[in-house]
């Protein structure tokens, strides 16, 4: 810029100069421009974060003004729709628990079987078979799978267990355990992926069996990446929503009986917004305390699980 | 070691391989009984009229018209909205940021993002579009809602593509006296094309499942109408097979049951188009 500068003012340009040299800076300034825009774009996501935060906690510190925060993390009793009113959330966490326990135990053993079973004893034939199933279950949207629990797995319960309530909580989980299997399959199966060859082939040269290769070996070897993708997953199921609305119930309680209705945090919110709790009201900031737990929990679960898996990934490359 | 010793691990081992064999084919299995179950419910209740009539007390006379128009135009909005802005957001984060601490936050809140639960996005697209632009409970209320949603999808498949791009091909442009936006739009962007729209797709078939959001945002009344323009009052797929599904009458399960095999339908074929661009674009690469 500086150069050009110096040689208009040496000799007279020429029209033809001149015009190039309002191109170039006609030029930059559009490059500025589309770059400008292109950071626009990606800092959407920032303000996203923000706006969540603002309209979580806007409604939020409203109501623990009215209701004290300790009453809230540590009551047992929740009855906000009903006379005498009682704002602990203890049963809403328990319900969640029980589903995310439930889940973990059909999606964490299926998923890690089937990563191993993918990574170290599939041929390429059924490799190609099975992840494109795994990747179908993953697409099959929850109230699918709400209505699978509803109409499948609750009959289904009921002939072995004649306790079974037509909602509860053991056949919501059981869906969102299949419904975050191919997530922990398929992170389980990169963390595998990414243990070098070289560990594999030093323990069969000592002569360990394939069994002991991948437990004694491999599964150490990807420990983290592991256990990074069940966090992941337990807090998928923690924030899943339409399964345990169609299928758990509304009767939020302290139980561990998963044959009996219950509600989880997502149904409780998904339960308001059906009635109509005006705006203002203590039934509709509600929502906002239980969603801002809800946020908390899901986003520190993920910022652990992502640090694990980004140190994880460091390891090996 | 002795010989039994031997005998005894690898019997460990053998038994351990079918363990995770049977275990695999039982996801595999679960697809399938999740499929019978839904089309032996359905099938008898999906002919033309299913598709051509409104939702209806009589379970006998309803159909799915609105919520098909409904989420083609919800999904089309979305498109709309998401697919420009989640593209340009993966442009600069590969092309144009610097590795420093900005785009490093960007790319954790992003990461952060994709893994905020649904009906929390349906919240803030309550408060924020809703009430505050007061946009209402219409289509483009619940499409921006689904844009912020599948938007850190679409951002992070749409950079795997763009990084997949070999260097030399900006290279060669850059020494040619190409400008970087030149070299974006001339030839990364088409080089990596088939990435980003398997990604979008999928990022697409994604928000036509969702259901809590729109539950959220209010998408769940009784809507015989086909939206006319994005202010309209709409229903969609999710929302009509989640209202069946959640009365106790059999009936409506079973005409639950037939929207899910038309949204099940849909969800394929994009699907199918994903595999097809993908497998397409690998050959021509080769």
């Amino acid at each position: 810029m500086l150069k050009n500068k110096l040689v208009q003012k040496r000799r007279q340009p020429e029209k033809s100069e001149a015009i190039a040299l309002g191109a170039k800076l006609k030029y930059h300034w559009k490059e500025g421009l589309i770059k400008a825009g292109l950071f626009l774009c990606a800092f959407l996501s920032v303000v996203t974060t923000i706006a969540i935060i603002t309209v979580l906690a806007r409604e939020a510190f409203p109501f623990f003004r009215e209701v004290p925060f300790l009453d809230f993390v540590a009551g047992t009793k929740w009855t906000p729709l009903l006379q005498p009113r009682s704002f602990g959330v203890l049963p809403l966490v328990c319900g969640t628990l029980l589903i995310v326990a439930g889940a973990a135990l059909v999606a964490l053993p299926i998923g890690l079987a089937s990563a191993i079973y993918l990574g170290e004893y599939a041929s390429r034939r059924v490799r190609s078979i099975i992840k494109p199933v795994l990747e179908i279950l993953a697409g099959i949207p929850t109230v699918v799978y709400g209505y699978f629990a509803l109409t499948f797995v609750t009959p289904l319960l009921a002939t072995f267990f004649p306790s079974t309530q037509v909602f509860n909580a053991a056949s919501a989980s059981i869906v969102v355990g299949i419904m975050v299997l191919p997530m922990v399959a398929s992170l389980c199966d990169d963390a595998l992926r990414a243990v070098p060859d070289s560990l594999r082939q030093g323990a069969y040269a000592l002569g360990a069996t394939q069994f002991e290769v991948t437990t004694r070996v491999v599964l150490p070897a990807s420990l983290s990446g592991v256990v990074a993708s069940f966090v992941l997953a337990a807090s998928r199921a923690i924030g899943e929503t339409m399964a345990v609305t169609l299928a758990a119930g509304a009767t939020p309680k302290m139980t561990l009986n998963p044959l009996e209705s219950i509600q989880t945090m997502t149904a409780y919110i998904v339960q308001v917004s059906l009635g109509d709790a005006p705006a203002g009201t203590v039934e509709y900031k509600t929502i906002f305390a239980v969603a801002a737990l809800l946020f908390a929990i899901t986003l520190g679960m993920n910022i652990v699980a992502h640090k694990v898996l980004r140190q994880f990934q460091e390891v090996y490359e | 070691m002795t010989s039994s010793n031997l005998a005894r691990r690898h019997a460990i081992a053998k038994v351990f391989r079918l363990f995770c064999t049977v275990v695999t084919w039982a996801g595999v299995a679960m697809l399938g009984i999740l499929l019978f179950h839904v089309s032996r419910d359905g099938l008898r209740w999906l002919d033309l009229q299913f598709l051509s009539e409104f939702p209806s007390r009589f379970p006998e006379k309803a159909g799915i018209k609105s919520a098909l128009w409904g989420t083609v135009w919800l999904i089309s909005l979305t498109a709309g909205f998401s697919i420009p802005i989640g593209v340009a957001a993966a442009i600069y984060l590969e092309e144009y940021a610097k590795k420093g601490r900005v785009s490093r936050f960007i790319e954790v809140n992003i990461a952060n993002l994709a893994g905020v639960p649904s009906i929390v996005y349906g919240i803030l697209g309550l408060v924020i579009f809703v009430r505050f632009f007061g946009f209402g409970r219409s289509v483009l209320a619940g499409s921006l809602t689904m844009s912020l949603l599948i938007l850190p999808v679409i951002i992070i498949a749409s950079r795997e593509a763009i990084r997949a791009v070999p260097s030399s091909i900006r290279e060669a442009a850059f020494a040619l006296g190409a400008t970087r936006w030149q070299v974006v739009r001339a030839h990364v962007l088409p080089a990596g094309l088939p990435g980003i729209l398997t990604g979008v797709i999928l990022a697409l078939s994604r928000a036509i499942g969702e259901t809590a959001p729109l539950v959220m945002i209010g998408a769940l009344t009784y809507v015989a109408f086909v939206p006319e323009g994005p202010m309209d009052a709409f229903t969609a797929l999710p929302i009509q097979i989640f209202n069946w599904a959640s009365r106790p009458q059999k009936e409506f399960h079973q005409l639950a049951a037939a929207g899910i095999i038309v949204l099940l339908i849909v969800l394929l074929l994009m699907n199918a188009a994903a595999v097809f661009i993908r497998h397409h674009a690998e050959r021509k690469n080769k």
